[in-house]
């Protein structure tokens, strides 16, 4: 039973994973097509970059949301847990003058901490994850304006830091080929993320909590257990993009993070992962976020009104969505 | 099947960029016309030439790129810009986060406006550090850039229109003290600490109180974030705790309306002195009904107009000032309906 069940996940998840890829791929094509038609200023090396960088963030946040989501969870925390970590980060860099990958550290532990949190409660105190990880999205934020003192934590004595994000490896390369290391670690962190999830059993359980928590759970698998590692790996992720966004900005924002944790959510969706859970792939996150940033970036470039390009994007987002419904169906 | 409504989404979701799209066709063409000409007068070595190319300023284009956009106090100044734009012949486009937290997306824009090649941008950083290199990339394109509101703490911008926050404050707490006869308790209601307008205005304020007026006691000092509600919040909670408070501060137009509100709920009309910031719809009834004693305005349409007006002179090459006072006034009941407040009210 328990090795039958991911194995036929495994197989159904083949085929909606190459057709959702196509879909929104497509539509991802469809949206730079249209973009450098309509603008000669959209499809310029330095644009590219500018959406690139735009997506690293959201990027990151939405491959631990992925997880999450496809375990049949949800959390509202990333963005806030995200601005804690970075927090975290300037603190033991700039207040505490430790070294730099100490920083990097304590901003990925502060995340998968976070993340501990949620899973506990979610799974031992049996609180619905949506009001779990809501109560987290508070408490990280005011833990965040705590330990900041109220106002941005700057990384001024350590140049350094910001080429973690902002510095070019390939840049150094190949000459002229100025892509952020920001861009970078996006990737990297998509291929962990795509290791764990399809070659790993934290992966596997993944799926099959969300397919069917009960059927796993009777299965003997400890599904406490494994929930609490998949959120813990979410925050991890959120942790990641705090320092990303740190070395970024040059700054920890105390205040900045509500609402990114939607952003995310959106990414992974549009990207063809389920929210009733135990369907979604890495790539297709990727390519939801890419999405939203391309979106977000052609339509400034076109210089639509700001109010109108919030309406566009909700339109893309159901339309995404409808998409999936609509390959649902006919399966 | 399958494909054929695969085909009909697509469809529909390029029919939506077509529409958006059409909506602007003059803008458009203006843009790819406005980047050449941009570009090559970037590129001119000699100053005059610059000069003489950009001196038609018909296709010149100027992002402005604000703190905020859906804000009353934002609109104003971008009618401010928009009537600039429209008397100097230029265009411009407006934008700003949707919350004064958002330092990243206001970079993104940034970004989005340098790639834009426009002729100069006007800039209110929501953090300057962080945007320090963008800037840096804007100046080595020769896109001259202006500081507005609280500006860009950095000097390759050209001038920063702005107001004078502090001094603004201290004359708020010289009315203050005027009106509650120089003593008493009173408490203040800022929309943030760790912006610099959240910080000059009550700096601003609560020095002017502690050097002139020993009297009166600040008894309490919260932050509302701006939001009406939790300003009302905040603001009753006080009130309640402090019967004997004669005057109240709001620093922003969503913590003054949460004093108005509070006061109003707590039937406390007329008994505490209240002085706010900026104006809207709210705060100006109030302060005919009498509920407010009066408040501080800036001149957002001013800083619109000056910003975009300092930038078309950056773009000819003009010298300008370091800053460039945009101005405050004082205003109540005796001169709301003014000539010279009128205009600088927003509902």
């Amino acid at each position: 039973m328990q090795a039958q069940a991911p194995a036929v996940q495994s197989k159904s998840l083949f085929r909606s994973d190459a057709m959702q890829r196509l879909l929104a791929f497509g539509a991802l094509i469809v949206l730079f097509i249209v973009f450098s038609l309509l603008s000669p200023n959209f499809l310029q090396f330095d644009n590219i970059v500018g959406i690139l960088l735009a997506t690293s963030v959201n990027g990151i946040l939405a491959l631990g949301v992925t997880f999450v989501i496809i375990s049949g969870g949800i959390d509202l925390s990333v963005g806030t847990v995200m601005t804690l970590s970075a927090v975290m980060t300037g603190v033991f860099i700039t207040m505490w003058g430790l070294p730099i990958p100490l920083g990097i550290l304590a901003g990925l532990g502060t995340g998968a901490l976070c993340g501990l949190v949620n899973g506990t409660v979610i799974s031992r105190m049996k609180i619905p994850p949506f009001i779990a990880t809501l109560g987290m999205f508070y408490i990280s934020r005011g833990l965040a304006l705590i330990f900041s003192g109220l106002k941005p934590v700057y990384f001024n004595d350590t140049p350094i830091f910001r080429d973690l994000a902002m510095g070019s490896i390939l840049g150094a390369i190949i000459p002229g080929f100025d892509i952020p290391n920001a861009v970078l670690i996006m990737f990297g962190a998509a291929l962990v993320a795509a290791f764990i999830l399809n070659r790993t059993v934290l992966g596997r359980y993944t799926f099959a909590i969300g397919s069917n928590e009960e059927a796993t759970r009777l299965s003997g698998v400890n599904v406490a257990f494994w929930k609490t590692s998949i959120y813990a790996l979410c925050s991890a992720f959120a942790g990641l993009g705090g320092v990303v966004i740190a070395s970024r900005l040059n700054s920890a924002q105390p205040a900045l993070g509500a609402g990114y944790e939607l952003d995310a959510i959106a990414a992974a969706v549009i990207g063809g992962t389920s929210l009733s859970g135990g369907e979604g792939t890495i790539l297709g996150t990727v390519i939801g976020a890419f999405l939203i940033s391309t979106l977000t970036n052609g339509l400034r470039i076109l210089s639509v009104p700001q109010e109108w390009q919030i309406v566009v994007t909700g339109c893309i987002l159901i339309l995404a969505v409808f998409l999936d419904i609509l390959r649902r169906r006919q399966r | 099947m399958k494909s054929l409504k695969f085909v009909a989404v697509l469809a529909s979701l390029v029919a939506i960029l077509g529409l958006l799209a059409a909506c602007s066709p003059a803008q458009q063409a203006a843009v790819q016309q406005a980047a050449p000409t941009a570009a090559a007068a970037a590129k001119a070595v000699a100053p005059t030439v610059a000069a003489a190319a950009a001196a038609k300023t018909g296709d010149m284009y100027i992002p402005v790129i604000s703190k905020g956009f859906q804000h009353q106090f934002w609109q104003a100044v971008k009618q401010g810009s928009e009537k600039a734009a429209k008397d100097l012949g230029v265009r411009i486009t407006f934008e700003g986060p949707e919350s004064e937290s958002q330092v990243d997306k206001q970079i993104e824009m940034l970004q989005a406006a340098i790639d834009k090649k426009p002729a100069a941008i006007c800039f209110a950083a929501l953090d300057s550090k962080a945007a320090i290199p963008l800037l840096e990339k804007a100046k080595a394109a020769n896109i001259p850039v202006i500081g507005f509101d609280s500006g860009v703490d950095s000097d390759i911008v050209k001038t920063t229109a702005a107001t004078d926050n502090i001094a603004a404050a201290a004359a708020a707490a010289d009315k203050m003290a005027a009106l509650i006869g120089n003593e008493g308790e009173i408490a203040v209601i800022v929309h943030d600490q760790t912006s610099r307008t959240g910080i000059d205005r009550r700096d601003g304020f609560v020095n002017r109180i502690k050097e002139k007026y020993p009297n009166i006691k600040i008894v309490d000092i919260q932050y509302g974030g701006g939001d009406q509600l939790k300003s009302t919040d905040l603001a009753k909670a006080i009130l309640q705790a402090r019967p004997n408070l004669k005057g109240f501060f709001g620093a922003n137009e969503g913590s003054i309306i949460g004093v108005l509100n509070a006061v109003k709920e707590l039937k406390k009309e007329g008994k505490v002195v209240v002085i706010g910031y900026d104006s809207g719809k709210q705060q100006i009834d109030a302060i005919k009904a009498g509920t407010e004693a009066g408040a501080i305005t800036q001149d957002p349409i001013g800083i619109g107009y000056k910003c975009v007006e300092a930038a078309v002179k950056a773009v000819k090459g003009e010298t300008l000032p370091k800053t460039i006072d945009t101005g405050f006034h004082w205003y109540d009941k005796t001169n709301i309906d003014s000539d010279q407040i009128k205009p600088l009210l927003y509902n």
